[in-house]
């Protein structure tokens, strides 16, 4: 009787669909160069477009297999190192900042969540203040954060849980009230302490709402990370690679495509380790409505 | 009848809930003794506040006047006691925990070592007949399992009083009808003391001992039935024309408790009756 979570056959045609679509959005960005690009000039043949599309020009959309190239050629001439091995080295060192304040966050926001159920005077005086906090903007508060506590990796890592405690805060406050009033009542039927009561009950039944926050963060992680970078001065991480290329965007596009293609893939697969986790712990479980 | 053979004693109870201001009386003097080893069945419309009188019983709520006394206590503290295993309309089953860590719980919960948790739910399990289904997870059972299992649950502990509100309400009538001769099973095996929330007449009848008869608006008690059927009781029981004279006074009971409210020509005779069955 146990129901298997999803049949393979769809999984199967998700991933080919995925598949079809990315391969379909290439060749669209090839289809706008060949009509409105900058001339083709491969094995000694010329072809011209015959429009003239301001956005599909080789510095605003290199060529596809030009950025795949530049990832495989040495970062600087004469450099040893290639741009791919450069850019893999600087996300995961970015991917530990990130995950440092995302495991910091999401701890944080369990806590306040936490906090303001059990004592609902501290979610009437410290919620809007919460809310406020994420009103700012991060450009704004990151160059305090650094003026507070220097140019190091703490101010990226206090950044990047910025950005990750308010989701998993919300997700928490509504996770930990989703218990029916019957099992609460059941638990008091047991003379159950308010520790059990969180232990037994409330923890469990908002999992599934903190995986819902923590897709989220697994993305704002990364975003407050890379933007943490330049104000932080950190001269190392995908961030300042971005900063770094983006001077050099008019000589060299294609690095700054690159560039931007590993903080997705950095994006993609954080998320991607979330959802399996995921998958993993809440195998078969019904999901909760809302999460 | 205050003795050692008063399981539950209700003094002159009355239970008010303020509304938006105003007061609404959802019982009204309520005086009833429940003995050792009773199977008591609550009946009477909605908003009689039979299951009001339930939670009252199992401090889930408080009387805004009178005493709730269970063995000898003050009901909160027979709750700290662990003193009630509570049955509810719908299972309250937890999702991530498999059939047998749910029948579990209250044992993790008051500290039994973890030989006796095993043994007490295996023989929990035994006792609902769901010793083939101890790691599945409560969505895979059906509505009539699940049920059993918040049974096996509420039991796990050898509570002194087994409250359930309306259990059954939500299955359908040939699940209900085994329910009962199960839970009448699990009654005689454990000589437990019952006290059943139902708005169905003939399942009042075919599990009680007694049934106490409720009217709405102020909810009061307006009849106690006693049930003599035989024990043990079966499908013989079910056709029986003892079983069908109580039903139709049973019914009748409730008929003349609803009549001042809805019927202003109930005649004098029958409001007499009425009267004259507050317990």
């Amino acid at each position: 009787m146990p129901r298997s979570p999803e049949p393979a056959r769809s999984r199967g045609s998700r991933v080919l669909f995925f598949g079809l679509f990315f391969v379909g959005i290439l060749v669209f960005w090839e289809l706008l160069k060949f009509f409105g690009g900058d001339p083709w000039r491969y094995f000694g043949w010329t072809w011209r477009p015959p429009l003239d599309l301001w956005f599909a020009s080789d510095i605003n959309l290199p060529h596809v297999w030009a950025i795949v190239a530049r990832i495989f050629q040495p970062l600087t001439s004469g450099a040893n190192e290639s741009l791919g091995s450069y850019l893999f080295w600087q996300s995961l060192y970015t991917w530990r900042e990130a995950f440092i304040g995302f495991v910091v966050g999401g701890v944080l926001g369990i806590a306040i969540a936490t906090a303001f159920v059990h004592f609902s005077l501290a979610e009437r005086a410290f919620l809007p203040y919460v809310v406020a906090s994420q009103t700012i903007p991060i450009v704004a508060l990151a160059p305090m954060i650094v003026f507070f506590v220097g140019h190091n990796i703490t101010a990226v890592v206090i950044i990047a849980t910025y950005l990750s405690f308010f989701p998993v805060t919300i997700a928490m406050l509504r996770g930990l009230r989703s218990p029916d009033p019957r099992a609460l009542e059941l638990m008091r039927s047991y003379a159950a302490t308010r520790r059990a009561i969180l232990f037994k009950v409330r923890f469990p039944a908002s999992v599934p709402y903190l995986f819902t926050a923590l897709k989220i963060t697994a993305t704002a992680s990364v975003v407050g990370a890379i933007v943490g970078e330049g104000p932080g001065g950190i001269q190392a991480g995908l961030g300042r690679a971005v900063l770094f290329f983006s001077q050099s965007y008019s000589i060299a596009p294609e690095k700054l495509w690159a560039a931007i293609l590993f903080t997705a893939v950095l994006g993609v697969a954080f998320y991607g380790i979330i959802r399996g986790l995921e998958a993993r712990i809440l195998r078969g479980r019904p999901e909760a409505a809302g999460a | 009848m205050t003795g050692p053979e008063s399981v539950v004693h209700l003094s002159h109870v009355n239970k008010t809930f303020e509304t938006a201001g105003a007061a609404t009386v959802a019982l009204s003097d309520i005086s009833l003794d429940i003995r050792r080893g009773e199977f008591v069945s609550l009946i009477g419309p909605s908003g009689c506040g039979k299951s009001t009188l339930l939670r009252l019983i199992g401090d889930l709520t408080e009387p805004s006047a009178g005493a709730v006394q269970v063995n000898g206590k003050p009901a909160t503290q027979a709750r700290l006691d662990r003193d009630y295993g509570m049955v509810f309309q719908a299972p309250v089953l937890f999702d991530w925990r498999t059939v047998a860590e749910n029948v579990r719980l209250p044992l993790e919960l008051f500290g039994q070592d973890k030989d006796t948790q095993a043994s007490r739910t295996a023989e929990m399990l035994e006792l609902v007949d769901l010793t083939d289904f101890a790691r599945y997870r409560p969505y895979e059972l059906s509505g009539g399992m699940q049920q059993r299992v918040a049974i096996a649950r509420a039991l796990a502990f050898s509570p002194l009083l087994l409250l359930m509100d309306e259990p059954f309400g939500a299955l359908d009538e040939m699940t209900r009808e085994r329910m009962n001769s199960e839970v009448l099973n699990i009654w005689q095996q454990t000589g437990i003391t019952v006290v059943f929330v139902t708005h169905s007449i003939p399942e009042a009848v075919f599990l009680s001992t007694r049934v106490v008869v409720m009217s709405a608006r102020p909810g009061r008690i307006t009849k106690l039935v006693e049930v003599d059927l035989p024990q043990p009781r079966g499908l013989a029981t079910r056709e029986s024309s003892r079983y069908f004279n109580l039903i139709t006074e049973v019914r009748e009971a409730l008929r003349a408790g609803e009549g001042p409210a809805s019927d202003a020509g109930l005649s004098s005779v029958e409001r007499t009756a009425a009267e004259g069955g507050i317990g």
